[in-house]
């Protein structure tokens, strides 16, 4: 199969540099509003520090995927001796809290690496990060081009394929096709 | 739409249980920017000048600086404003950390409160959600402790909460508002929150801040970055390590405490201990410093790491910043362990870092001197840590010999008699001050000691260095990229000041070159009060990366205001005049602007008068301080000057 070269964007996160200053939350939310940086809300930013400073916990989190429902079965890490709740360092954007959601329509927020055009040197909230937090990695990979990009919907039903069978996943699509 | 600020105040009447949102009037910000000037506005217009602190008629005010909320580095100031019950005057104290920026993005720039709950009650502000809750389950709560009940009870683990401990329940007159690694402490406002039956403001919001003109705005927060950047990588030089960098004394960060713990006085601001500093020291406090502290932290939008999470074996972990770390070790004549430890307890009680332990000093210099006998301090234990922590628990009790102690050094001191007043020696308008006694007058400090109406120097100085450089390279050398001078004279009252001779202190800086550079330095922090801007990196160290040329279009682009470097000269002008005015009209004069008796050495009484009509003068104020009519009309502020006439403060033909 013939190799195909992929940029993968994303950060280095040094948590135990974070001084929860919330600069990142600042700028992200600065960057994405419309017309570009009328406005400030870090509720509206794609990265959110997960912090409980009487534990000493910091955790930079930027918005992953979105997902319909919450995790089953879910697990408390202990690292270092600090007990970090279940979602603390989940990116998902989960009807189990408010975590990046747009405050006024609840819309999924997704961190989207500021792209911009043309592209910026580095994403906003690691340039505003003064304290090296986050760092901002680039890396090319050589991959078989037929894993270049599945899609999305193309994992989706391979998963339910591998889970309920051909057959009834097809029976379901037809179903819904006619609904 | 209102830009930088929200346009909303939430008005609280705590007698009533009555709660509304009111409009502001957007002139107000052009006149006064926002944060202390409006404060001081309200409490000018609605407080009555004959109300007393712990009256119903007096405001508390919880005021998020013009600029908080936006991106501006650094911009996160609280101020909280009201009349102390220990100075009788306006009070204003700071708090960094989180809480105004949340309250601006819940939608209001201020909180007013009057009035005083029949029960304990605390508010909860979520957007345009407000309420007032019971409280009763906190009672004598710590003020830490208390915030982190409320985020759980809320379900609110971002909200920000402002909150007192026993100490601002029971009115202690040093009582601090606490807020996690933030406080609010000089004054007594804590005991003012603690007397409207208040315990604690919990905030989250989630709405915008609108930005006038964003693309300027954000290349001018991007300098800032960038200025603070270089700065770290500059200290500045031949100053000592302290004063070299950017943000509050790096107290958390630096071990070297040579400067402090040898040119501050301990106990009762009593002693100097020239030699106490050396390397057994150095290595043992290094170690205790580095065995408790967890995480070096900072403010709301700011790289610096002026704080830290401090955890000591056995007992609940804490936030601390800044001096504290060596107010009670220092008092007590102890270590740094136990400054570590009390200071614990102090900020779940909710006490001033600076007052208390000096008022423990004190009280122990009273035990020492025979004016308190052993009856007054039944079952004190016998050393020096255990007997600070006894008086502690005591004094936020009102119990005992803490009662007439919770009043301040001032108001103790009168209240035992017996020539206790003699030992109340570090107070300026009855409020304690740093433990300092020093050699010979310094003119800009006298003038500063004697006339800010913060009453507090680390408030009020910055800007211009405290001693003059040794030679004149290194003159030369500290103002060449001296750019936050608002005018080149400064630099030659740089240039020109020596250590010795002719050209020192007291007699140099002349009358009018320290009128001008304690006139550039207050308005500094009074327009960082306005604006929300940590003092830490404007008006308190030197070359910090706001100043005048870039706060005007700070502003400007912020707000949408056109506001040139004249306009917000002004504006500080006019909130420094009308502190003086609101303090004016509650009596104070000429007579109380004056520096403790003995700190200095050497004084100079006929200079010193000079000085103060020089002060006078340029402010625009007559000779007992007060401001005249014509410069209150100047400044459009005829209102006031009617006030005062119609008073008899100022005369009908006084011009
Ligand atoms: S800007 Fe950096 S240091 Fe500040 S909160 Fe974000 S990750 Fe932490
Ligand atoms: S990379 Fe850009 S979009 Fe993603 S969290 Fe950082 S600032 Fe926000
Ligand atoms: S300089 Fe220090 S005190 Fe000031 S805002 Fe930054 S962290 Fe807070």
């Amino acid at each position: 199969m013939a190799k195909v070269k992929k940029t993968i964007k994303g950060l280095t996160i040094d948590a135990d540099k974070c001084n929860g200053c919330r600069a990142c939350e600042v700028i992200c939310s600065a960057f994405h509003a419309a017309p570009r940086y009328s406005s400030i809300n870090p509720a509206r930013s794609r990265i959110r520090i997960v912090r409980d400073p009487l534990k000493d916990i910091y955790i930079p989190v930027q918005a992953g995927e979105y997902t319909a429902s919450e995790c089953t079965g879910r697990n408390k890490y202990i690292v270092d001796g600090k007990e970090y709740d279940e979602c603390d360092f989940c990116r998902a954007s989960c009807p189990s809290r408010d975590l990046f959601k747009e405050p006024d329509s609840g819309l999924p927020l997704k961190c989207d690496m500021c792209e911009d055009d043309p592209p910026l040197e580095k994403p906003k909230c690691v340039e505003w990060c003064l304290n090296d937090a986050l760092i901002y990695a680039v890396r090319e990979e050589e991959v078989d081009e037929a894993e270049v990009s599945p899609g999305d919907v193309e994992i989706g039903v391979e998963s339910l394929i591998d889970k309920y069978g051909l057959k009834q996943v097809l029976d379901t699509l037809a179903r819904r096709s006619k609904a | 739409m209102r830009y930088a600020e929200t346009g909303f105040d939430l008005e609280i009447d705590l007698s009533r249980g009555s709660i509304e949102r009111v409009e502001s009037d957007p002139k107000l910000t052009q006149l006064h920017l926002g944060g202390l000037g409006i404060n001081a506005k309200i409490l000018w217009d609605r407080v009555p000048a004959e109300a007393e602190a712990f009256d119903e008629d007096n405001l508390l005010i919880f005021g998020a600086g013009l600029l908080c909320g936006t991106a501006a580095p650094g911009c996160n100031r609280t101020i909280v404003s009201t009349f102390s019950p220990q100075t009788r005057l306006m009070a204003y104290s700071m708090m960094g950390g989180f809480w105004a920026p949340e309250l601006k993005y819940a939608g209001y720039d201020r909180v007013i409160i009057r009035g005083r709950s029949p029960e304990l009650a605390y508010l909860w502000i979520h957007n345009d959600k407000v309420e007032i809750r019971d409280a009763s389950h906190l009672r004598g709560k710590g003020a830490i402790e208390t915030a982190e009940c409320i985020r759980r009870e809320l379900k609110q683990p971002e909200a920000q909460v402002a909150a007192i401990g026993l100490a601002g329940e029971n009115r202690v007159f040093y009582a601090s508002i606490e807020q996690g690694r933030s406080s609010a402490s000089r004054g007594g406002i804590g005991a003012v929150m603690g007397d409207k039956g208040l315990k604690a403001i919990a905030v989250r919001g989630t709405k915008d801040i609108n930005i006038a003109r964003p693309a300027e705005f954000m290349a001018l927060c991007d300098q800032i970055w960038k200025y603070i950047k270089f700065r770290e990588e500059h200290p500045i030089q031949n100053v000592i390590p302290i004063i070299a960098g950017l943000g509050s004394p790096q107290e958390m960060k630096l071990f070297d405490e040579k400067w402090h713990t040898t040119n501050f006085m301990w106990g009762n601001s009593r002693t100097r201990r020239k030699d106490f500093w050396n390397e057994e020291v150095e290595k043992s406090w290094k170690e205790m410093q580095e065995s408790v502290r967890t995480r070096l932290i900072s403010c709301y939008n700011c790289s610096l790491k002026c704080g830290a999470t401090i955890t000591v074996p056995g007992i609940p972990t804490y936030m601390m910043k800044c001096y504290s770390k060596l107010t009670y070790t220092m008092a007590a004549y102890s270590d740094l362990e136990f400054g570590f430890k009390i200071a614990q307890r102090a900020t779940e009680y909710g006490v001033d870092g600076f007052s208390a332990p000096q008022v423990m000093a004190f009280a122990l210099e009273l035990h020492e001197a025979g004016i308190l006998t052993d009856a007054d301090f039944p079952g004190m234990p016998a050393d020096v840590e255990g007997r600070f922590f006894w008086l502690l628990d005591r004094i936020v009790r009102r119990e005992g010999i803490g009662d007439a102690l919770a009043d301040g050094v001032y108001w103790a001191a009168r209240k035992i008699g017996k020539g206790a007043e003699a030992f109340d020696h570090n107070t300026i308008k009855k409020h304690e001050q740093l433990p300092l006694k020093l050699g010979m007058l310094n003119p800009v400090y006298y003038l500063m000691y004697s006339t800010g109406e913060k009453m507090n120097i680390t408030q009020i100085e910055g800007q211009f260095p405290q001693e003059p450089f040794r030679t004149r390279e290194e003159r030369e050398d500290f103002v060449s990229d001296w750019i936050q001078v608002p005018h080149e004279k400064f630099k030659r009252y740089l240039l020109d000041w020596e250590p010795r001779g002719e050209k020192s202190n007291p007699h140099y800086p002349t009358i009018e070159a320290s009128c001008d550079i304690v006139d550039w330095q207050e308005k500094m922090h009074y327009l960082d009060d306005a604006l929300g801007v940590c003092a830490g990196l404007s008006s308190f160290p030197l070359k910090p990366p706001y100043h005048i040329h870039n706060f005007p279009a700070f502003i400007s682009s912020a707000t949408g205001l056109q506001m040139d470097e004249a306009a917000v000269w002004q504006a500080a002008t006019r909130n420094r005049t009308l502190l003086r005015a609101i303090n004016v009209r509650r009596g104070m004069r000429r007579a109380d602007d004056k520096p403790p008796e003995d700190h200095w050495k050497k004084r100079f009484p006929d200079l010193e008068a000079k000085l103060l009509d020089g002060y006078y003068k340029m402010k625009g104020w007559n000779s007992q301080g007060i401001p005249t009519k014509a410069s209150l009309h100047e400044l459009g502020m005829d209102d006031v000057a009617e006030d005062l006439e119609q008073r008899g403060i100022i005369g009908n033909g006084q011009s």
